[in-house]
C-alpha cells in the first residue's frame, strides 16, 4: 500500500491509538527556549514526576535576550528572571545540549537545532513554538505545541494526536533571479489564505523545491504554520544529507550509513494519495510584500494595496479595510511607493547564513536612505554570525549603515528591545505582520532578506531584481 | 484540569476573522514564569487606552470604549462567539490561559487554528465549530437580543438558543471524555508505560543514533 510522508512518518510513531483515532505518538527530539517551559517544568515538579528522556532535550534562550551590549546581561528583570528559570530547570533536569544565553553556539531554537545536525530526518521534533514546523525541511515531523504538551513530553516522551489531512503543494519550474523561497511561501500563503492550510500536514514538493538549499527548504516550512499547517515537511534527498554530514549530533561512522539508507525512504510514495493538491508556477512568482495584519494580505513587488470593496465577504471587506487602517494605507497605493521607517533582517525564518549572503549581496557598495532609522541584521546563532563574519559580511552591513547585532529572536516579536514605536514601518524578514507584533502600533511588512536590504538602500519598497 | 460537562452563560461577539494569538494575549505578558492572572491583560492593546506592561494594576487603567468586550452588557460573558481562523499564530497557551482567566469557558466559532485549538482543551475550554449561517445567526441574535445566552451540552454535543433551536457539533470522543471527566492527560498517558518503554527499546535497537 502506498503512503505519503506523512503516513510513513505518523506509522513510525505511533506507540498506542485510542478508539477514535487519537494516537499516541514518540517524540524524538525535544526543543526547548524559556517562554513556554517555566509552567511545565513547574507543572512536572508540583505532580511530584520525572522527565521521561533528557536526551531528547537540547535548550536554548533566544526570545527574551538582548542584540546588543551583552557586557550589561539582560536588563529588563523580568526578561532576565525567564531566562534565569530556564538556566535553572535545565542545570536540575538536564539536556543532550544547552546553549545558554552568550554561549557561541547560543541562537534561535529553530536555527540551533538544525545546524547543530540535532533535527535528523525522520524525526518527530516538538518545541513549545509554532514555528517548530521549520525543522520539516529535514524530512520530520515538527509540530509546534502548548505549554501542557510541553510538559506531557517531559513526562512521557509522547504526545497524544488526531491525524492530519495531506497536502502537497507541488511547485514547479524555476525562480527567476531575486526570488527566494520566502516569495514562493508567501505567494503560497496569498493564494491558499491564513486559515487554507488547517487540519492539513503540508508537504511541499516540485522542481523549486528541490531547487532550494536546506536553508530556502527552512524558510518555506516555517511559514507553513502561516498558512494554518502546524506541520509542513520537505522529502529527504541529497541536499539534506550533504547538509547533515558532520554536523555535531549527527550520527558517525557505521550508523551514519545506515540513516542515510533509512533517511532516502523518507519521500512519498510516487502513486500516494494526499487529500488536497495545490499546484504553483515557480516562474509566475515575483518578490513578495505583505501589506495588511496578516500574512494573507500579500501582493508582489508590481502590485498595489487593495480596497475593502474589492472583497465580496463582508467579514474580509471589513478585516482589510481595518488593516489598512492599522497600517496607515490608502487602496490603490502603488506598493513601491511605500516609504518605510526601519528594517528587520533576522528571525527564525530568515536568519540563516544564505539569507545574511542574499542581502549582503544587495547592500554592498550602497548606503542605506536618509530616512530609514535603524536597519537591523540579526543572525540567527552565534555560529551564523561568525560565519558571517569570516566572510566579512558584517563589514558589508556596517559600511552600508546596518547595525550588526548578536544573535536572538529579536525584533520579530520584540519581547527583547528591539521594537517599533507606534506608527513606524518596518521591512521585516520575520514571519507575522499581526497588529502590534513588531511593538505597540507598529506597521510590519514581510519581505524576503534581498527584499528587506533593497527596502534600506531605497528608503520605501524596491524592486530587488532592478538593483542585482 | 477543570471538568466541563454543560454550560449556560452569557454570549459576548468578536465579530472579525484571523483574531491572532499576539491580540489574545501580546507578548510582554508571555515574561510571566506562571500559568495565571493573563486575563487582565487578555486583549491588552485592544481593550485598554494605554500601552500595557506587566505588573501594572489594570483596574486604573482607562478601557477603550469602542472595544465590544468593554461594552456593559457583555460583562460576565463565560461564552465567546469567533468568525473564522480564531487563535492562529503563536502556540503560545498563554491564549487560552487569558481567555479563559478572563472568564470565558466556551468559544464559538467558525473555524480555529489547530495549535490554538488543541491548546483549548488542556484548560477546560471547550472550542466549538459551527457552519457560518448558525454563526451569522448567532452574531445576529447576540447583537439584537440584550443578554443573550446560549446552553451548552457536551454529552449531547449541542448548542442550545433561548428560542429552543439546537445545534448539533462534532468534537473528538477522546477530548470529550477528558473535558467531561477533567481527566490529566499525563496521568493517563502514563497508564501506557509499558508500550512506551517497549517502543522506546525498539527504536533505540533500529536508529541507535536517535539516542546518542
Amino acid at each position: 500500500m502506498s503512503r505519503t510522508l506523512y503516513e510513513k512518518l505518523w506509522d513510525s510513531h505511533v506507540v498506542h491509538v485510542e478508539e477514535d483515532g487519537t494516537a499516541l505518538l514518540y517524540i524524538d527530539r525535544h526543543l526547548v527556549h524559556e517562554v513556554t517551559s517555566p509552567q511545565a517544568f513547574e507543572g512536572l515538579k508540583l505532580a511530584n514526576r520525572k522527565p521521561w528522556r533528557v536526551s531528547s532535550i537540547v535548550a536554548t534562550a533566544d526570545h527574551n535576550t538582548p542584540t546588543s551590549h551583552w557586557e550589561l546581561g539582560i536588563v529588563d528583570p523580568i526578561s532576565r528572571q525567564q531566562v534565569e528559570t530556564l538556566d535553572a530547570n535545565i542545570r536540575e533536569v538536564g539536556a543532550l545540549a544547552y546553549f545558554p544565553f552568550k554561549d557561541k553556539r547560543q541562537g534561535i531554537v529553530h536555527v540551533v537545532g538544525p545546524e547543530n545536525g540535532a533535527t535528523l530526518p525522520g524525526m518527530t521534533v516538538v518545541c513549545g513554538d509554532s514555528h517548530t514546523s521549520t525543522h520539516g525541511a529535514f524530512a520530520c515531523l515538527a509540530h509546534g505545541i502548548g505549554t501542557s504538551e510541553v510538559e506531557h513530553v517531559l513526562a512521557t516522551q509522547c504526545l497524544l494526536q488526531k491525524k492530519s489531512k495531506t497536502m502537497l503543494v507541488r511547485v514547479e519550474g524555476k525562480v527567476g533571479a531575486g526570488v527566494t523561497a520566502k516569495d514562493i511561501v508567501l505567494a503560497l500563503i496569498g493564494r491558499i489564505g491564513t486559515a487554507g492550510g488547517n487540519g492539513y500536514a503540508i508537504e511541499f514538493g516540485g522542481s523549486a523545491i528541490r531547487a532550494l538549499s536546506m536553508e530556502g527548504r527552512m524558510t518555506v516550512c516555517n511559514m507553513a504554520i502561516e498558512a494554518g499547517a502546524r506541520v509542513g515537511f520537505v522529502a529527504a534527498d541529497e541536499t539534506t544529507i550533504a547538509y547533515l554530514k558532520g554536523r555535531s549530533f549527527a550520527p558517525k561512522g557505521g550508523d551514519w550509513d545506515k540513516a542515510v539508507a533509512y533517511w532516502r525512504t523518507l519521500v512519498s510514495d510516487a502513486d500516494a494519495k494526499f487529500d488536497k493538491v495545490i499546484e504553483m508556477d515557480a516562474r509566475q512568482i515575483v518578490p513578495q510584500v505583505t501589506w495588511g495584519t496578516s500574512p494573507e494580505m500579500v501582493t508582489g513587488i508590481d502590485g498595489t494595496v487593495p480596497a475593502p470593496e474589492d472583497f465580496s465577504d463582508p467579514v474580509k471587506s471589513e478585516g482589510v479595510a481595518r488593516a489598512l487602517q492599522y497600517m496607515g494605507l490608502t487602496p490603490r497605493m502603488r506598493i513601491d511607493q511605500i516609504p518605510i521607517d526601519k528594517v528587520f533582517i533576522g528571525s527564525c525564518t530568515n536568519s540563516r547564513i544564505e539569507d545574511l549572503r542574499a542581502a549582503a549581496v544587495v547592500a554592498k557598495g550602497r548606503r542605506i536612505a536618509a530616512n530609514v532609522k535603524l536597519a537591523l541584521v540579526v543572525p540567527g546563532s552565534g555560529l551564523i554570525k561568525a560565519q558571517a563574519e569570516s566572510e566579512g559580511l558584517d563589514k558589508i552591513f556596517i559600511a552600508a549603515g546596518f547595525e550588526w547585532r548578536q544573535p536572538g529572536c529579536s525584533m520579530c516579536l520584540a519581547m527583547n528591545d528591539d521594537r517599533l514605536g507606534p506608527g513606524e514601518r518596518c521591512a521585516s524578514t520575520s514571519n507575522r505582520n499581526f497588529e502590534g507584533r513588531q511593538g505597540a502600533g507598529g506597521r510590519t511588512h514581510l519581505v524576503s532578506p534581498a527584499m528587506a536590504a533593497a527596502a534600506a538602500i531605497a528608503g520605501r519598497f524596491a524592486d530587488v531584481r532592478e538593483l542585482l | 484540569m477543570e471538568k466541563f460537562i454543560k454550560l449556560d452563560g452569557v454570549v459576548a461577539p468578536l465579530d472579525r476573522a484571523n483574531v491572532d494569538t499576539d491580540a489574545i494575549i501580546p507578548k510582554q505578558f508571555l515574561k510571566s514564569i506562571k500559568r495565571s492572572g493573563f486575563g487582565p491583560n487578555a486583549f491588552d492593546e485592544w481593550r485598554y487606552m494605554d500601552h500595557g506592561e506587566p505588573g501594572q494594576d489594570c483596574a486604573k487603567r482607562m478601557k477603550n470604549p469602542n472595544f465590544v468586550l468593554n461594552q456593559e452588557r457583555y460583562q460576565g460573558a463565560s461564552i465567546l462567539l469567533a468568525r473564522s481562523n480564531f487563535g492562529c499564530g503563536s502556540s503560545r497557551e498563554h491564549a487560552p490561559w487569558a481567555l479563559h482567566d478572563f472568564g470565558f469557558r466556551a468559544i464559538v466559532g467558525e473555524s480555529f487554528a489547530d495549535i490554538f485549538f488543541n491548546n483549548c482543551f488542556k484548560n477546560g475550554l471547550l472550542p466549538i465549530v459551527l457552519p457560518k449561517a448558525e454563526m451569522d445567526a448567532l452574531f445576529g441574535l447576540t447583537e439584537h437580543t440584550p443578554g443573550f445566552r446560549l446552553s451548552i451540552d457536551l454529552p449531547a454535543q449541542r448548542v442550545v438558543r433561548p428560542d429552543g433551536h439546537a445545534i448539533p457539533f462534532e468534537v473528538d470522543a477522546f477530548r470529550k471524555e477528558c473535558l467531561i471527566n477533567g481527566w490529566d492527560d499525563i496521568g493517563l498517558t502514563l497508564r501506557h508505560a509499558d508500550k512506551i518503554r517497549e517502543f522506546e527499546t525498539r527504536r533505540r535497537a533500529e536508529q541507535p543514533w536517535l539516542f546518542a
